[in-house]
């Protein structure tokens, strides 16, 4: 059985030229870039360039860029530095849609008596501006949006936002770990002062990420310890990652033409023809703001689990937003942020394609689906012959 | 991802017994859409009181379509008296387990073959009197009461796992955490403890000094002896490092006094005396 992984947002396959690089750094190249003889140099080397292409694909200078384990290390450290930083300010904002590194992160500071607002979405997952700006006050340190939102893929307009903190002097930070290497990002064109994004999901390995912050941005390091990232970030760098993730960056840039119009064929494709074939279907999120590979469906009446395990019997991976999938008994919090119905929730599908992804897959998919969907309504107790049976027999 | 035996994929992926019983003798729908799972519950009786047929339906993720078709295939054959003793250990026996996250699919499957059964009897199932503990997932007193009870339940945790009350908004742990002390309480009446004489009371006093403090208290070049007991209390005398040690008394209360209480009998009173 062949696998046909639609589930990029999760992690990505490493890509194979990302691989050959950093292969030589395990074995043969295992010196540590801070060493003053050539053998460590020439490591210490290989890094600035993967700093350089990070920097690159975002348009921001080399030394804008600090190296971290994972994109929750860079969302947590861009948080805590601005605290740090402003340490009379005891008040953040973020959405309510944000990854668990930032909307986690939000709980744990109320918890250590910080003001916490989140920000409402509407039914399509879109933010409102003016209400953002108006939760900006004088004790606000920063304000966190994502630039896209990793189970539906919605877009917020970051750049906008970073604009009207920075009017009221305000830091912006983005987690943009969904964002990097999908849509063009351009740090010279806008006012934001932090950017997270991490590796694997953009074809380089787990456990590296980055960074971004801006130049003249005041700074407090999260890991204390050697002078490595200069003193921003300590610890030895993960040598074979970084350069991985140089590299998958720069891989990112030439395929960022491809994700936009092949993945993003593939991806409507995909998303139309479930919606034709399965009644009682519907898209989660805004369809024009949105990320080009991503695609949340929800099926009435059946449950996402299920779902995921028939499909998997056919090779086909993906997500779901239902309870059953992350044992918290509740559907996913983005989507009830949303206000998703509860027929719809716990039916929803999250399907994330990436380059590697081919039209013949696509094809199986759209052939399978329907069937198993049609299999587990054969099963519901909501679902009659053909058409709903409303939930009359609600308890 | 789940860690599901092959029985349980073995009945998500083929479950049997799928459908409605045509005229029904007992049936049952219990969960709902809002809680992600649902089961509804058919069968038919013969003249010898024996179920004969059972059918389901179910809305829900792989565990519960699995206990589901599980439950149809332990009641088929069944008298409905035997079925009326099946529990929901039963189900996740038959399936070689659940995960733990996972064991309200099988609670779910007892409360529609109690349901289904109640209907059967004729006997109307109770409503809306029953006081509700978990808003978010409808679950009532009764229900939680019961798996506290039958399954040996400590934590509020537990109770999530086996009934989901508690997963939701969080604002009813309190209340469960009341029940499960009230029913443990219920379940293990404090046995009279025997009186024991002042012999008694000496040579335990002796045998828990011996074992549980003079090996710590030696540790810190202390010691003890035991002078007297006189109903409650428990005279002492200090020796070596904690004659002259100023936290003796401290050690006393709080680790003497405590070990003995624990040991020997809950009212005791520790009191140092000269010699």
């Amino acid at each position: 059985m062949t696998t046909i992984y639609l589930d990029n947002n999760a992690t990505t396959q490493v890509a194979s030229e990302v691989l050959e690089a950093m292969l030589p750094y395990f074995y043969e190249l295992y010196g540590n870039p801070s060493s003053m003889h050539f053998f460590g140099g020439q490591v210490g080397r290989k890094i600035r360039q993967a700093r350089e292409q990070v920097a690159a694909l975002i348009n921001a200078e080399p030394d804008e860029i600090i190296f971290t384990s994972c994109g929750t290390e860079s969302d947590n450290t861009a948080i805590r530095s601005a605290l740090a930083t402003n340490l009379g300010k005891r008040h953040i904002v973020i959405s309510r849609v944000e990854h668990p590194a930032i909307h986690a992160l939000g709980a744990h500071l109320v918890k250590e008596g910080y003001r916490v607002t989140e920000l409402p979405v509407d039914s399509d997952g879109r933010i409102n501006l003016d209400q953002f700006a108006r939760s900006l006050t004088s004790e606000t340190a920063i304000a966190s949006l994502m630039w896209a939102n990793n189970e539906t893929g919605v877009i917020f307009p970051v750049e906008e936002a970073a604009a009207i903190a920075r009017n009221k002097g305000v830091l912006f930070h983005t987690d943009a770990v969904q964002a990097v290497g999908k849509i063009p990002i351009d740090m010279k064109k806008n006012a934001i002062d932090m950017l997270a994004l991490s590796g694997h999901k953009l074809h380089a390995p787990k456990g590296v990420g980055a960074l971004y912050v801006r130049r003249g941005t005041r700074f407090s390091p999260f890991l204390i310890g050697g002078h490595q990232e200069k003193g921003r970030r300590g610890g030895t760098e993960n040598t074979a990652s970084l350069i991985g993730l140089g590299v998958a960056c720069e891989l990112a840039a030439r395929n960022m033409e491809k994700e936009n119009t092949h993945v993003k064929y593939l991806r409507d494709k995909l998303e139309n023809a479930l919606l034709t074939r399965i009644p009682n279907s519907r898209v989660n999120g805004d369809r024009v703001n949105r990320l080009p590979n991503t695609s949340n469906i929800s099926f009435e009446f059946v449950e996402g689990e299920a779902i995921l395990l028939m499909i998997n019997e056919l090779g086909i991976c993906a997500s779901s937003g239902s309870a059953c999938t992350s044992g918290s008994l509740q559907p996913s919090h983005v989507l009830r942020a949303m206000g998703v119905s509860f027929t719809f929730a716990h039916g929803s599908i999250r399907l994330s394609l990436s380059v590697y992804n081919t039209e013949q897959e696509i094809d199986f998919v759209i052939e399978k689906f329907p069937v198993i969907i049609e299999r587990l309504r054969g099963l519901s107790p909501y679902w009659g012959v053909g058409d709903a049976v409303c939930a009359t027999m609600e308890t | 991802m789940w860690e599901y035996s092959d029985k349980v994929m073995e009945h998500f992926l083929h479950p049997k017994n799928v459908g409605v019983v045509e005229n029904p003798d007992g049936e049952a729908i219990v969960g709902s859409l809002a809680c992600g799972d649902a089961l509804r519950l058919t069968f038919k009786v013969d003249e010898q009181g024996r179920i004969v047929d059972a059918r389901f339906k179910t809305f829900g993720c792989a565990s519960a379509i699995a206990a589901a078709s599980a439950l149809t295939e332990m009641i088929k054959g069944m008298s409905v008296d035997e079925a009326a003793k099946l529990t929901n250990q039963d189900i996740a026996d038959f399936l070689g387990g659940l995960p733990k996250e996972k064991i309200h699919c099988s609670v779910m499957g007892r409360e529609a073959l109690e349901k289904a059964i109640a209907n059967y009897r004729g006997i109307p199932t109770a409503g809306v009197e029953e006081k509700i503990i978990c808003e978010c997932f409808g679950v009532t007193e009764n229900e939680i009461e019961r798996v506290v009870r039958e399954n040996d339940l400590k934590t509020v945790e537990e109770v999530t796992n086996y009934t989901k009350a508690g997963g939701g908004c969080g604002g009813c742990h309190e209340a469960i955490e009341e029940i499960i002390a009230r029913v443990r309480a219920e379940a293990r009446p404090e046995k009279a403890r025997p009186q024991l004489t002042n012999l008694q009371k000496i040579r335990k006093i002796e045998e828990t000094i011996e074992r549980e403090i003079r090996p710590q208290l030696q540790q810190d070049g202390g010691d003890l002896e035991l002078i007297d007991v006189v109903g409650n209390k428990v005279l002492v005398a200090t020796r070596g490092a904690c004659a002259v040690c100023q936290m003796a008394h401290l050690t006393l209360k709080d680790f003497v006094q405590a070990k003995l209480r624990e040991l020997v009998w809950p009212e005791l009173e520790v009191e140092e005396v000269a010699k």
